[in-house]
């Protein structure tokens, strides 16, 4: 190896390298190298590019048969039809969820609108009632009213037609006691009996 | 002169023999290629089987993985080949996954990387243009040949774009094989080559372990590179076969 000099890479000759791999299996400081199952790098392996080396190729291609073919077998017939399945009960699963929400949604929107109806009639109704309650209670009201009225018109008609004829009631006792006071007075200042008719016309003079 | 020789950026694609193994007089011994290859299949079917080993109706995190790895690839299929395309589902999904923990275990260190081989990829490349050859071929017959003759050239044009269209499917295996292959094995060449620098610099003493700092944070950013490149090449390697299966479902274009 003595002819590389200190850099610590050559150029990619194929020969170089398998040497250097010879090299590190003899090597004490073997250690730093890929995996070996214990076994020494076969000597026909010498002089070619690992990959070219045509006596590795029937080896590797049966290998690759027995274990791709293996694989293959493995995947069709147990793996993808588990993935397979777990993707359709799935893709199942949520499309009936899908029609399930969507069903409950049209009931959901069926309530809704129905609810609404249900309000709007309730809220007319409310108005009707009301108005009528309203209607009724002001011509109750009204006829109450004028119900009381009359009653006091009439109370009132009564009261004064009451007063008139205790006024004049009064008004011709006034006159009598007026002639008795007078009499009483006359007798009392005068002595002696008084002419009743003559008082009364006193009376009725001065009064007048 | 030591730290140079522990750094060697191709030993990582060294195959040996683990279980030695000859059949017919070829060599056919379980090598650490083979074992990463078991250990490939292992992990993904182990992440694929017990992540929806619950079949919950509302996914973890795990099979959120799964189901996004199935859908994806799915999804993948049916636009670049329709309905009928489904029925190559189970194909397009192992190699996608092979190829994907192939690439992901890959990249931890002293692991061997499956895909970093031409003749795997190569052979995956292979089972991909068989498939659409035989399926092809059997479902359309010589029609299939149609393939090679797009509508709407003229007369005179067509020896050569039917020389095109063949050149071009003819090469389909293996540009979909050295893809893979070399950005894998660049990757991993890059890779190596970085922390190695790590490695070599810090035998220098202060001042090297102080010079290292910055290929390492190079041997990071790379790691998270090589993560993308992982990922987009299983990715690509999908999706280039969902449209090579198209041609055979639907040869004249």
């Amino acid at each position: 190896m003595g002819p590389h000099g200190a850099a610590p890479f050559h150029g990619q000759g194929n020969e170089m390298f398998v040497t250097s791999a010879f090299a590190q299996e003899t090597a004490p400081a073997a250690a730093e190298g890929e995996t070996h199952a214990g076994t020494a790098v076969p000597a026909e392996e010498h002089g070619t590019f690992p990959p070219f080396n045509a006596e590795t190729f029937p080896s590797q291609i049966l290998w690759l048969v027995i274990t791709f073919g293996l694989f293959y077998l493995f995947l069709k017939r147990v793996v993808m039809p588990r993935l397979g399945g777990i993707i359709d009960v799935r893709n199942d699963r949520i499309t009936q969820d899908l029609d399930h929400a969507a069903r409950l949604k049209g009931e959901a929107d069926a309530a809704v609108a129905a609810y609404e109806q249900e309000l709007a009639e309730a809220k007319t109704r409310a108005n009707t009632i009301g108005q009528q309650a309203s209607d009724a209670a002001k011509t109750e009201a009204e006829s109450t009213r004028k119900k009381l009225e009359a009653e006091l018109e009439k109370k009132l008609g009564e009261a004064e037609a009451s007063i008139a004829s205790i006024k004049a009631k009064a008004m011709k006792e006034v006159g009598t006691i007026a002639e008795d006071t007078t009499s009483a007075i006359v007798e009392a200042l005068v002595g002696g009996k008084t002419d009743k008719a003559e008082i009364s016309a006193a009376v009725k003079s001065a009064t007048r | 002169m030591a730290a140079a020789d522990k750094v060697d950026p191709i030993h990582q694609f060294q195959i040996h023999p683990i279980i030695p193994l000859h059949i017919g007089g070829y060599d056919v011994s379980f090598t650490n290629s083979a074992l990463f290859m078991v250990v490939t299949i292992i992990v993904a079917s182990a992440f694929l089987y017990m992540s929806t080993a619950s079949r919950a109706l509302i996914p973890g995190r795990l099979q959120s993985m799964s189901e996004m790895a199935y859908e994806f690839v799915g999804n993948m299929l049916r636009d670049a080949a329709g309905k009928q395309g489904m029925q190559f589902f189970p194909l397009v999904f192992s190699l996608f996954m092979f190829v994907l923990v192939a690439n992901l275990i890959g990249l931890f260190p002293y692991f061997f990387t499956v895909t970093s081989h031409i003749i795997v990829t190569f052979t995956l490349a292979a089972l991909v243009i068989g498939t659409v050859l035989v399926y092809g071929f059997a479902k359309h017959g010589f029609g299939f040949l149609k393939l090679f003759v797009p509508h709407g050239v003229p007369g005179y044009l067509l020896p050569l774009v039917v020389a095109i269209e063949i050149i071009s499917f003819v090469s389909r295996p293996v540009s979909l094989s050295v893809r893979l292959f070399a950005n894998m094995l660049a990757g991993h060449i890059t890779l190596k080559v970085f922390s190695g620098f790590v490695v070599s610099l810090s035998a220098f003493g202060v001042v090297g372990i102080a010079g290292s700092v910055l290929p390492l944070a190079m041997a990071v950013a790379l790691t998270a590179l090589e993560l993308l490149v992982a990922f987009l090449q299983a990715y690509v390697f999908a999706v280039l076969t969902c449209m090579y299966l198209n041609d055979a479902l639907h040869p004249s274009h």
